[in-house]
This record gives structure tokens, C-alpha cells and sequence, in this order.
């Protein structure tokens, strides 16, 4: 796989990022050269072998449904730009 | 059964699927411990885990696990051992992780199925492709101010069930009954409090119209209906519009549609271009969710009895025709309130038919009409029973036991104190009757003249007058047959 210009420029849009052609380029370099790295395990044979998505041999810890009154509506909007009224404000995205 | 669309040139035949998303009914959300409850003032039942501050982390609740186990064992379906969660990415404001906990590969439930039943005593299976876990989002209001949008995180985390079923639905009409069965089942099973309204239950539809027998055509998805009347309409105006194009020349699109209730109409949501990349990967926070199989059979039997299982034990024990039984089970208050009305009374069992009848038809209409439901309504099921056994038994007549009916819907007296206080008993004096009759032929010479010279259809006008006469009290069949006798000798 090789990152060209569409790919870094949807790659951008998708995490919401503007690049300009300079930082576009260098990313593309910096990205490329990642992936020429990480194929080097296209060498291995996996056929048969099932994707391990956690090397852990622990168990997923669980909670029992206990919920805990927070009222945390003055906390949770400290940090927000814009509030009222307990809801955060942001600016329009309907379609 | 003609399930086509008629078009210009040709029929058409609609192939629809849906993808259900059900709040799991729990109190508190699926990774974090703050509460579910609805209607709580906005960003009050937010942790700093629903709201991905940095270095949060999720940790399941086990109750939500087992409430999705349970779900799939009610559809039929195959419970996986092993499931895995991921990440599925997007923008957007009431989406604070910026990605939403799924399940992609690896689903907690596989294939199922569920069967809806037709009026006409005729069943169809639906097939389930897999049920997963996921984390609803928060809500965002739009109408609030022309430039800014307001966000509650409160619903921002809580658990739901996508039930994802084959295309196996053909009409709008199926549509419906297909999510009224889950619907229900998921109410027996006491995993989702299947309130549309507040949006505990909604839907996607994908729909795409083909010549019968054809390859499926390209769908489109018109996303968060909330209603089994808008999922209706929605499909019907969809499909309609699908045909259009199609007989005009064009080509479908696929595209994802919003509904808008006002006017009834779909429109695209969003162009290809814009067509989202989710880019799905295993959430590295969690680790594989593995369920053992004593787990497993252990929820298998905590089930309840569900609608089927009901429907049949009705259809074996009282003989009642499928769609009677489908009815009575469709919801749990229904059959809870048939079950305690049928045994009332010993004698009841045997007049099942006309228990069902009393229910479903004279009982609903009065609580519609009152805007009551049946878990509050005003005559309770031994009150039912007292009346039914008053009619089974010829003490009244199924006419004045509608009179009744309404009496004890507001009055909440029994059927027996109304009866007895307005002496509404059925007049089955041979005697008594006979000598209304004598009076009404009396009054009326002429008219016995015509019914003698054949004209049959005045015997309905002699029955209403004797029955003005014992103010609807006669015991019709008496009153019948003693009439025509006693026309006949005249003759």
C-alpha cells in the first residue's frame, strides 16, 4: 500500500486536521515510510491463523449494574466554551 | 396473498430490512455507572467517562451482557462465546469519544429468527443476521436557535441492541408486525422497555423495489424512525419514489434518507462523497468478551415463558385460532389479563372464544376511547369474568352486556350490583314472552298480513318491537322462536 495525495487528503478531512501542500508532502513521506516498515511482516505466513487483537490473557473485567448519582452537569460543562442553560452550545450541524 | 406494487409497465415487489436499535432496559449505562434514567435535566447523568475525558476508561456492565444474552436466546439465535468491541469513527457534537463502541466481527448474538402470524391464520419467519452491543450517543437540539446547536450528554453511553434481520420483509404491513413482535418479545423479556416514544426502541429501514424475481435492486436507508406509522409511511413513499425512477429511465442511487413526519416524504441525508469511512477497529481499551456456556445456560433458564410459547399453550388449552392467540399474546399485559379474567371462574374455560372476544374487541375499544390502558383499567379481570359467566349462563343478553360494560368502566361497580340494581336479567319466562307477542301481533294486523303474503324480512320488525316492549330483556333465540310459531298459525 502506498499513501498518495488523496489518501493524506481524506485521511485529513476525516480527523477534521487542514494540511497545506509543504505539511501534506511530508506526511506522505513520514506515512510511507511507516507502512514500508510495518510490511516487513507481510513476510510472516498467517494463512489460517486467526487476527489477535489483544495479547493479554486476561479477562475482561466486568461491573455490576449499580449507577451512581453524579448531578454532574456543573463539572462536565467546566471546561465548555459555550453553555446554557446545563446543555452545551455548539454551532449549527443540521444538515 | 398479492404482495406487489402495480406500476406502469410492470408489478413491483418491495424487499425490505431493518435494523432495530433497542435500549437494554438497566440502570446504569453500558461502561460507566451513571444513570439511565430518562427525562433528567440536561448533563446531569454524565460521568467523566461518557463525556472521554482523557484517561478515562470503559469497564462493561455485566447486567447489559446478560440482558443481550437473554435477547438472543428470545429471538432464536446462536449466543458467540466470543465477541469483540470496536471502534466505529465519526464527527460529530453529541459524540464526545469521537467514535462509538460496537460490535463489528465478532457479535455477541448470531443468526436467529422470529415469526409474525396473518390475519388469515398464515405465519412467515423473519430472519435475525446477529444482535450487537453499542453505546447510544447523545442528543443534539437543532430548533432551539437559528445559529447554534445544544447538546445533552445524559443519553451518551447507554447501552442498546442493534437487531439487524435479512431482507426477508416484503410489504410495509409486514414491516410493522415484524417490529411489534420484537417489540413484545423484548417486553416479556424484560430487556427493553419497548417505549417508542422516548425513543427505546426505533429503526432503519433499507428498502429496494425489484420485478418479482429478480436480483435485489440498490437500497437506500431511511434512518431513526420511531414509529410503526412512520415506518409505514416511510416505506411507502420511499418505495413509490424508487419506482418512479425507475420506470422513467434513472437508476437508485444508494443513498441514507431522513423521513419527515410532517410531510410524509424521505429525502437524502448525505451525498457518496460524503459517505462516512467508520474505519471499524477493536477498541484497545477492552479485552474479547467471552461468555461461558454454563454462563449462558444459566440465563437460558431464568427466560420466562415468551408470546410463542404462549400463543400455542393458548391454542392447545383453550382452542383458539392462531391469529386469537397472537393477539392475546402480542403484549404481556394482555395475556396476564386474559389468564386472570379465564381463571376467574372455573366455568370460563369453556367459553374462551368469548372471553378473547370481550377483551380484544368490547374492553379495548372502551379503554381507547378513554385513553386507558389495560394495566389501569377501571373493571378488573374477575369483574370481566363475573360478566362473561352472566352471559354464558343466559342470566343477560350479550346486548345489554354492553350496557353493562360501559356501567362498570365508570361506575367500577361489578356486573352483578348493576344488574341486580337496574333488573337488567334476561327475560326466560315462556309465558311472559308469549304474551308480549300476543300484544305486539295485536297491534300490528296489517303488518301480519304482508309477513303472511311473504314478506319474511318484516319478522326483524316484530323482534324489535317485543324487544322495546321487555326494553331489550328477552332472551333473543326465545323470543325468536316463539314468534315464529305463533306467525305460522295464524297462517
Amino acid at each position: 500500500m502506498k499513501i498518495d495525495k488523496n489518501t493524506i487528503n481524506k485521511i485529513a478531512r476525516l480527523s477534521r486536521i487542514k494540511l497545506d501542500d509543504k505539511e501534506s508532502e511530508d506526511y506522505i513521506k513520514d506515512l510511507n515510510s511507516i507502512l514500508d516498515w510495518v510490511e516487513q511482516l507481510n513476510e510472516v505466513n498467517t494463512e489460517n491463523v486467526e487476527p489477535l487483537s489483544n495479547i493479554s490473557s486476561s479477562i475482561l473485567p466486568k461491573r455490576e449494574d449499580v449507577s451512581k448519582d453524579t448531578n454532574s452537569s456543573e463539572e462536565i460543562l467546566e471546561n465548555a466554551p459555550d453553555k446554557l442553560e446545563g446543555f452545551f452550545v455548539v454551532p449549527k450541524v443540521v444538515e | 396473498m398479492n404482495n406487489l406494487i402495480k406500476g406502469e409497465k410492470h408489478d413491483w415487489e418491495m424487499v425490505i430490512g431493518l435494523e432495530i436499535h433497542a435500549q437494554v432496559k438497566s440502570n446504569s449505562k453500558l461502561f460507566s455507572s451513571s444513570s439511565t434514567k430518562f427525562g433528567s435535566s440536561p448533563n446531569s447523568q454524565v460521568s467523566l467517562v461518557d463525556a472521554a475525558m482523557p484517561g478515562m476508561l470503559p469497564v462493561i456492565n455485566k447486567y447489559c451482557v446478560e440482558q443481550a444474552v437473554k435477547t438472543g436466546v428470545g429471538l432464536n439465535a446462536k449466543i458467540n462465546n466470543y465477541s469483540v468491541f470496536d471502534r466505529k469513527n465519526y464527527f460529530y457534537a453529541d459524540l464526545p469519544q469521537g467514535y462509538q463502541i460496537s460490535q463489528y466481527k465478532y457479535p455477541i448474538v448470531g443468526e436467529g429468527k422470529v415469526t409474525i402470524d396473518f390475519k388469515d391464520g398464515t405465519s412467515k419467519d423473519i430472519r435475525i443476521v446477529r444482535l450487537h452491543l453499542e453505546q447510544d450517543a447523545g442528543k443534539s437540539l437543532h430548533d432551539q436557535n437559528p445559529s447554534k446547536t445544544y447538546v445533552d450528554l445524559n443519553r451518551s453511553g447507554v447501552a442498546l441492541m442493534e437487531i439487524v434481520s435479512e431482507p426477508d420483509i416484503r410489504t410495509p404491513d409486514e414491516a410493522g408486525m415484524y417490529i411489534s413482535k420484537i417489540r413484545s418479545i423484548l417486553m416479556y423479556l424484560d430487556t427493553c422497555d419497548g417505549n417508542m416514544q422516548e425513543g427505546s426502541l426505533r429503526a432503519d429501514v433499507n428498502i429496494s423495489v425489484r420485478k418479482p424475481g429478480d436480483e435485489y435492486g440498490t437500497r437506500c436507508e431511511i434512518k431513526n424512525l420511531n414509529s410503526i406509522k412512520f415506518i409505514k409511511q416511510a416505506i411507502n413513499y420511499e418505495a413509490k419514489r424508487q419506482i418512479e425512477i425507475l420506470e422513467s429511465g434513472g437508476s437508485i442511487e444508494q443513498n441514507t434518507m431522513l423521513f419527515n413526519t410532517s410531510t410524509g416524504k424521505t429525502r437524502p441525508m448525505r451525498n457518496k462523497e460524503e459517505a462516512h469511512d467508520y474505519r471499524y477497529f477493536p477498541d484497545p481499551d477492552l479485552l474479547p468478551l467471552e461468555i461461558s456456556k454454563e454462563e449462558i445456560g444459566k440465563i437460558k433458564s431464568s427466560i420466562p415463558e415468551l408470546p410463542d410459547e404462549l400463543k400455542n399453550k393458548f391454542i392447545e388449552t383453550y382452542k383458539l385460532s392462531n391469529y386469537d392467540a397472537s393477539v392475546l399474546t402480542a403484549e404481556k399485559q394482555t395475556s396476564d389479563y386474559f389468564n386472570e379474567t379465564i381463571n376467574s371462574d372455573p366455568e370460563l374455560k369453556n367459553h374462551a372464544k368469548i372471553v378473547v372476544n370481550w377483551i380484544t374487541s368490547e374492553l379495548f375499544s372502551l379503554l381507547n376511547k378513554n385513553n386507558q390502558d389495560l394495566n389501569n383499567s377501571p373493571v378488573s379481570p374477575e369483574n370481566l369474568g363475573q360478566l362473561i359467566k352472566l352471559i354464558s349462563t343466559n342470566e343477560i343478553s350479550g346486548k345489554i352486556a354492553k350496557d353493562v360494560l360501559e356501567d362498570m368502566f365508570s361506575s367500577e361497580k361489578t356486573a352483578r350490583q348493576i344488574v341486580d340494581e337496574k333488573g337488567l336479567q334476561q327475560v326466560t319466562d315462556q309465558g311472559e314472552i308469549a304474551k308480549v307477542i300476543d300484544e305486539v301481533i295485536a297491534e300490528n294486523p296489517k303488518m301480519v298480513e304482508q309477513y303472511l303474503a311473504g314478506k319474511d324480512k318484516l319478522l326483524g320488525f316484530f323482534v324489535g318491537q317485543a324487544m322495546k316492549l321487555t326494553k331489550g330483556k328477552a332472551n333473543p333465540k326465545m323470543l325468536n322462536d316463539i314468534l315464529k310459531q305463533k306467525l305460522n298459525k295464524k297462517n
